[in-house]
Formats: C-alpha cells, structure tokens, sequence
C-alpha cells in the first residue's frame, strides 16, 4: 500500500527544500520546478519507479527522462534524500564545488539525459522504449515534458512515432502549468484540446490533477498493468509556483525570482501558520 | 560508397544484435535486403530528422550501435541541435555510438539545386566537440572506416558522396584513422590537400601537371575532426606552397582551416592557399562539373591555380 501521508509530508519537505535552492541560487527556474513536485514524489515515493540510487545505471532501473529540465529543481531534494546524491549537495548549488546548476545535467546521477535545450526529451525517451522492447525488456520508460515544449515540432515527431510503434511501456508526463515563458500557453497557440490529439495520434490519454497524489499514483499504476498497447500520456493539470502566492496567476513568474528574505518569510510564515 | 557501408552492415547485423538502423525516410537498392531480413532492427522514422536523432540517442543508451541515415543537408542541418544535445554534448558523460550516415556530400545532388547541396556540414561538425568527422573519397576506405564506427563509441559523422567512386585506395590499404590522413603522392615544391569528392580532381591535376614537368604532392584528408596536426605538419612542411581543395565555403572553418591549424606557429614553412567554393549559393544548372567550372575547383581551373600560386610563390 502507498502511504500517501508520506507522500504528502515528502512534497512539503521538496518544496521547502526547492525555495532554499532557490534562494541559494536566484538563477534557477523556481516557479516551473513547483508545479511538478507531486509528479516527482509520486513517481519516487509511490511505488511507481524501480530504481537503485547506488547504481543509477542499473540495466534493471525503470528509466525516467526529464525533458523540462530547468523546470525540476525540485528533483534535486529527491535525489539526495533517496541517495543519490549526498545531502550536503543541497547546501550550496551553483557553488564551484556543486555539481548541482540551475538547468541540471548527467554529472547528476539520476538524470538520465541533457536536458537544457527543450523537446529533445521525449524522442530520446522513445529510443528508449523502442530499445527495451526489442529487447523484450520489462523496464518501462517514463517522461516529464512540460506544456510550453509542445510548440517545438520534435515533440510531435515523438508523439506521432510513439503511437504508431504503440510503444507501451512508455509513460509520458505532461506538466499542464499552462505558461510558458512569457505568457499562457493559450494565449500563444492553444494547446487543447489535448487530450483529443495524443487520443488521434494513438495514445492513451488521462487527465489528473497533477497535484493530487492519489490521483497520479492511482493513473501510474493503472500504466503500469500494462495491456493498452498504445503509449500513455498522463496530462497532469497544475499551478505553476504552486504554494507562493506571488508566483501563481502571475503570467510572468517563469522568469521570477524570490530574494532570500522573501524564502525565508515564506518558509517561517508557513511554519507559523 | 553509401552500398559499400549497407551491405557491409547488412553482413554484421547478422552477426551483431547490438547494430540498429535509423533511417529518415531514405532509401537505396542495398537498404532493401536490410529492412527485409532485419525488420526489428531497422525503423523508418520517415521524413523526420531530429526524431531520428532523438530516437537514435536512446537506442543508444540502451546500448545498440545505431546508424542514422538521411540526406546530407538534412540529417546534418535539419537536426544540428540534436546532434549538439543529444549526441556531441551527451557524449562527454556517457557512452554512446551513434553514427551518422550523411548521403549527398557536397554537390553530390548537383541539378537539385542549393537546397540539396551540402556545402556546410564540414565546418559544423568540426566545431562539435566529441564527434568524428569522417570525409572518404572510396568506397573501400568506408568499408574501413564501418568497423571502427561498430568498435569504437562515441558521436561520427560519415560524410558520404551521393555518386559512384573510383577507386583510390583498394581493399589492401595501410589506412590509419587516428593519423586521419594519407600522402597518395609526394611530390616536390607543392602539394595539394584534398578530402572527399576533390581528391579524385586532386590526382586527376597531379596526372595532368606531371606532364608538364610539375611533381605534384597529393594528400587526402579523411578525419575532418582528429587528423594528426603535428604528422601532417612534418609531411607538408617541405613544400613550398601548400593547396587546400574542398567542395565546401572557402575561410569558413573547413579543409583550409584544418591545414592552417596544423602549420600554425611553424617558424618556416610552405604558403597556404584555399580553394573551395566562393561563399554563395549555387543555382547554376548543368551539372556537377558545370558547377565546379563556375566556382573555380574544377580539375583545369585547379591545375592552374597550382601553377599560378608556385609562380607567385618562386
């Protein structure tokens, strides 16, 4: 059984772990890396992923690729409370003794791609996934792109080739903050509907809300029983800067950046409250 | 050349699971045998090149030998970023073999037009950072240079011409990829250095010059990326003038820069001339001999330049 109050107490903790990066290192993307902190816990907390921090390249491991890479600060939090990485890693990010920079890289263990540039992730992925299947292999492969990388063309190269390969035991994420850099998706090009499109391009479609545990852990698990014989998407519906008030709504807030007196009255008010 | 290496993969991949072939909706006669007998290990991503990098970088950390075949201005240009990303960067932090099959190398695909020509690939994927850059001028020097893309890992671009070679090497060559070059005639005075399509012209002005008493030293090039600048150096320091000979921008970081490169700082030395295409586009029709007449590079022009640089040079 999942144990979503740990679940629960995991995200809290990534959160505040994430503003104190922040805040450490102003140049990280703080907003895009709070609206994916349930899908990372749900995936590593949740009885979703296989893995083994002390061998992150283990042939055995489930793969997960993060195609919105400057917007998973908040992995960095995971990764170093599961091993991965050493704990004192978060103390100083972008310092030069760090290997942790605000768009991470596979110096990381547990990062399995270069991800700096978008729309680059879910191909690689599906390589992956057409690999492990021509090798009859059971790991799956799991991908966390954002929305706003949907406006490159690679990523319907991707998702046109997933469905028609019916790569099943491929699980792409989709981090629906809804905001790009300078403005709501919407407002650029819609997106939607889109759910209809992956479903026309062949895949499995859900839509959750990506800041539900429950909900994505109950969406993982129902990939992973596997029979669909199409790929899944699992389009997470969230708030980007979810839990700082002056980030969510603010159409602007990929590109703000909190002082570390505003962290420091944020985590404190929390705490008081 | 793009049958020698096909076939020649066909005939491991019977033996090797690990080769996997990524085609971007590209085709030729030899290709048929291939996706008949190897229908799990060969995918047409049709006419999309970034995803078959993308696809091709994780076939390849999972581990396969993949090759990416496509037409040269697109596999090469179309898809730069996913070279850069996922192959030339991602190199420097694990393993991989991707190889790049590129059809069409210069003005291969000569009455296409400009959009067909390949005139920019050389400098491109010279400046990428652990990738090899693979120019051959025969058939049997891709064959050799197949078994080093299946043993060795790492990011290669093949840079293959789109007609017919002759041939220059034969099956029982010394060929050397870590020194990245060949002298095919030493010569006295001048030397013309070549790499591709243009060392066929380079022997062809050497032939038609020794009857007219010049002996004309011809080196080909082959590792655009790693030829050994000091083992080039000591073979092109003699010489009193120095030609470079490319189908590909003249002072834009191609052949010419290379040679510049490995001379560089040399107390004495030859005098380095580049010929190459003037930088513009071609829209010219007629040929590829046609173009090469109009940019100055073909072999009558080129047997000239070589007896108007040694006479300025006296």
């Amino acid at each position: 059984m999942v144990d979503f109050g740990l679940l629960r107490d995991k995200a809290r903790w990534v959160f505040e772990q994430t503003l104190r990066i922040h805040a450490a290192c102003p140049e990280t993307r703080l907003a895009s890396s709070l609206s994916c902190v349930e899908i990372l816990v749900s995936l590593f907390y949740g009885r979703v992923l296989d893995f083994d921090p002390k061998r992150p390249l283990a042939p055995a491991r489930d793969r997960f690729v993060i195609s919105k890479g400057h917007g998973s600060i908040c992995f960095y939090p995971i990764l170093a409370d599961l091993g991965f990485i050493a704990m004192d890693e978060l103390k100083a990010p972008c310092s030069p003794a760090s290997k942790l920079k605000a768009i991470p890289d596979t110096l990381i263990e547990g990062y399995e791609t270069i991800n700096g540039s978008l729309g680059h992730g879910l191909g690689v992925a599906a390589g992956m996934a057409l690999g492990l299947e021509r090798r009859a292999a059971a790991q799956k492969v799991f991908a966390l792109i954002g929305d706003g990388e949907l406006f490159e063309g690679s990523m319907w190269e991707a998702i046109m080739f997933c469905g028609h390969h019916r790569l099943e035991n491929l699980c792409c994420v989709l981090d629906r903050n809804r905001l790009c850099m300078l403005d709501y998706c919407k407002n650029i090009i819609d997106l939607e509907p889109l759910g209809e499109k992956f479903t026309a391009f062949g895949w499995q479609a859900e839509r959750v809300d990506g800041h539900s545990p429950e909900a994505l852990v109950a969406s993982f698990e129902r990939f992973r029983a596997g029979g669909r014989r199409r790929p899944t998407v699992i389009i997470a519906d969230t708030v980007k800067g979810r839990g700082v008030k002056r980030l969510e709504g603010d159409s602007l807030c990929h590109i703000r950046s909190l002082s570390p007196g505003e962290v420091d009255e944020l985590l404190g008010a929390d705490r008081d409250s | 050349m793009r049958d020698a290496l096909i076939e020649l993969l066909c005939r491991r991949m019977e033996s090797d699971p690990e080769v996997f072939f990524v085609s971007a909706d590209f085709g030729a006669p030899a290709l048929d045998r291939l996706r008949a007998d190897f229908p799990r290990r060969f995918v047409n991503v049709g006419i999309a090149e970034q995803n078959a990098l993308n696809l091709a970088t994780g076939l390849a950390l999972e581990g396969f030998k993949v090759f990416v075949y496509g037409i040269a201005p697109f596999i090469s240009m179309r898809c730069y970023e996913q070279a850069r990303v996922d192959l030339s960067l991602l190199a420097q932090t694990r393993e991989l073999n991707v190889n790049i099959i590129s059809v069409g190398a210069g003005m291969s695909y000569d009455v296409s037009g400009p959009t067909h020509h390949c005139l920019e690939d050389v400098p491109l994927f010279r400046t990428l950072p652990n990738f090899r850059l693979f120019s051959p001028s025969d058939a049997y020097l891709v064959e050799r240079f197949a078994e080093v893309c299946l043993a060795e890992p790492g990011p290669k671009y093949l840079r293959l011409d789109g007609k017919p070679a002759p041939v220059i090497y034969g099956p029982d060559a010394d060929l050397d990829f870590g020194r990245g070059f060949s002298e095919l005639a030493a010569g006295s005075g001048a030397c013309l250095v070549c790499t591709g399509f243009m060392t066929r012209v380079g022997l062809e002005v050497r032939r038609a010059l020794e009857a007219r008493g010049v002996d004309l030293g011809v080196v080909d090039v082959y590792m655009l990326d790693s030829a050994d600048a000091a083992a080039l150096a000591r073979v092109l320091s003699p010489y009193r003038v120095v030609l470079t000979l490319e189908e590909g921008f003249v002072g834009r970081g191609g052949l010419d820069s290379l040679v510049h490169h490995c001379l560089e700082g040399a107390a004495r030395g030859p005098r380095v001339f580049g010929l190459g295409l003037p930088h513009r586009f071609f829209f010219d029709n007629g040929g590829r001999e046609q173009l090469h007449r109009l940019a100055g590079i073909d072999a009558e022009s080129v047997e000239r330049a070589v007896l108007e640089k040694i006479k300025s040079s006296g």
